[in-house]
């Protein structure tokens, strides 16, 4: 479980984050939703250690990450496992190196069984086959699924990912977020997911915190969000028209059901 | 791990810039034997004169600075360009995710690697030059081979190859470091990566030009 109590960050006079106090739960996939610009990469950069928050803690599992020696970051951060927007491959590592490298990095395997792990980890994400490719030629969507073999290849504790559906068709979002949530449960990770796909917060949004202006305006699960009053968020969740039919829906079959009762 | 990347970095920055090394430094070698015999050589002067000066030059300062101030654009942009690329795609933030030291992990073995393969650059650089004046002699015929090989070895100092490989030594830390420096902190996106790589080759070809002045009067 990963905490964040009255966490703020600045640059310089602006004030980017502003009290934030959060909870992500284990074997859940969390979602830090919000506007563009809104603070949600600056919120998991400081949460992952890449930015210093100016005040707050950051506890995983009760540790206070914020106040940790480097050393100790530098240790707790190989139970970290991160997707970043553009996937960050190596380019000049094949897609099969690209998975080993944590464990080149920090496992005490023999060659045979870095390459047995890394190739399961390439089954789960369906890409047997694309082991011997390099990043520049696979697609966007196979260059994701590459970056959640990569993340999850020491078996972290804890996810993150950031927006790991940009860029990428309906379709291809979904096998994603269906990957990222059905390996959460399998592994019980603390998975955190920066996005703002209102598919993904309808289809595997657990614990949904929604960020505007640099606060907590919002937290609930999915089925929550249909209900909310919360005007900034209904702004966000059901600006297309699609979402705002499916609230009108849900909203109709509910006072239907109020009524029949 | 590190072994393996300090390999590949001297492959990448040493092995793959022989060839314009060799090319370049066989030109230079016979064109400073062709000036030097139209320029210098005189009845008054000995006719060993152009093959002592050719390798006074090559050896002095082509092999050593020049060729530095050439790789600081071959090797300096190559480096900037690859680190500024690795930070602006999140490559060097993956790394940090993952645990590893970045800077240790990316740029050591760069240094390391190059100050390595840099004294065989500066040797092949002269030798390849010696070849260029001969060159001339043979092909064309501007001096006999006999001339040219008395002043190769007239008065030869072997310090001045030593002195040749530690200037470069020094040359090599500069354009690797200066290079990785522009790199590793680039901030925004490709066209910051353009300006990294242009400021490392400019900032360390006036470091190299500085550094060739103190080296020069210390070494001497």
């Amino acid at each position: 479980m990963i905490e964040i109590k009255q966490l703020y960050k600045a640059f310089g006079d602006k004030e980017v984050l502003k009290d934030i106090n959060a909870t992500f739960e284990d074997g859940k996939t969390n979602l830090i939703i919000g506007q563009s610009g809104a603070g949600k990469t600056v919120l998991m950069k400081n949460i992952v250690g890449l930015l210093e928050p100016t005040s707050g803690e950051i506890l995983y599992d009760g540790r206070n990450f914020v106040k940790m020696a480097k050393k100790d970051q530098v240790f707790m951060r190989r139970e970290m496992g991160m997707i970043f927007q553009g996937a960050a491959l190596f380019d000049s590592l094949s897609v099969l190196e690209n998975v080993m490298f944590p464990l080149d990095m920090f496992s005490t395997m023999t060659l045979r069984e870095r390459t047995n792990r890394a190739m399961e980890c390439l089954e789960r994400v369906n890409l047997k086959g694309a082991e011997n490719k390099y990043p520049g030629e696979i697609s966007g969507g196979m260059q994701k699924r590459v970056a959640i073999a990569r993340a999850i290849v020491m078996n972290p504790k804890y996810l993150f990912c950031d927006e790991p559906n940009s860029g990428l068709d309906p379709k291809t979002s979904l096998v994603i977020d269906e990957l990222l949530h059905s390996i959460t449960q399998e592994f019980n990770t603390t998975t955190i997911i920066n996005t703002h796909d209102m598919n993904s917060v309808m289809g595997i949004g657990e614990n949904i915190v929604f960020i505007a202006d640099g606060k907590k305006e919002w937290q609930g699960t999915k089925d929550m969000v249909i209900a909310s009053k919360n005007k900034k968020l209904n702004d966000l969740v059901f600006a297309s028209d699609l979402f705002k039919k499916v609230k009108e829906v849900e909203l109709e079959e509910e006072t239907h059901n109020l009524n029949k009762q | 791990m590190f072994w393996k990347k300090y390999v590949k970095e001297m492959s990448a920055l040493g092995v793959d810039s022989i060839g314009i090394v060799l090319l370049i430094s066989f030109f230079i070698g016979a064109v400073i034997c062709i000036q030097m015999k139209l320029n210098i050589q005189s009845p008054w002067m000995p006719r060993w004169v152009s093959g002592y000066t050719t390798r006074e030059i090559m050896l002095l300062e082509f092999s050593s600075s020049i060729m530095c101030l050439i790789l600081a654009g071959k090797v300096g942009s190559n480096i900037a360009s690859e680190l500024g690329t690795m930070r602006v795609t999140q490559q060097i933030d993956a790394l940090e995710i993952m645990g590893v030291n970045s800077a240790s992990y990316l740029i050591l073995p760069k240094i390391l690697g190059l100050i390595t393969i840099m004294p065989f650059l500066v040797i092949f650089s002269s030798a390849t030059g010696i070849l260029g004046a001969y060159a001339t002699a043979y092909i064309g015929h501007v001096l006999t081979p006999e001339d040219l090989t008395a002043g190769l070895q007239h008065d030869f100092q072997p310090w001045f190859l030593w002195m040749s490989i530690i200037k470069s030594t020094f040359f090599a830390f500069i354009i690797s470091s200066v290079a990785s420096y522009f790199g590793y902190t680039v901030e925004g996106g490709s066209v910051e990566v353009g300006k990294a790589s242009t400021d490392a080759v400019v900032n360390s070809s006036v470091l190299i030009l500085f550094s060739d002045v103190f080296l020069t009067q210390l070494l001497s």
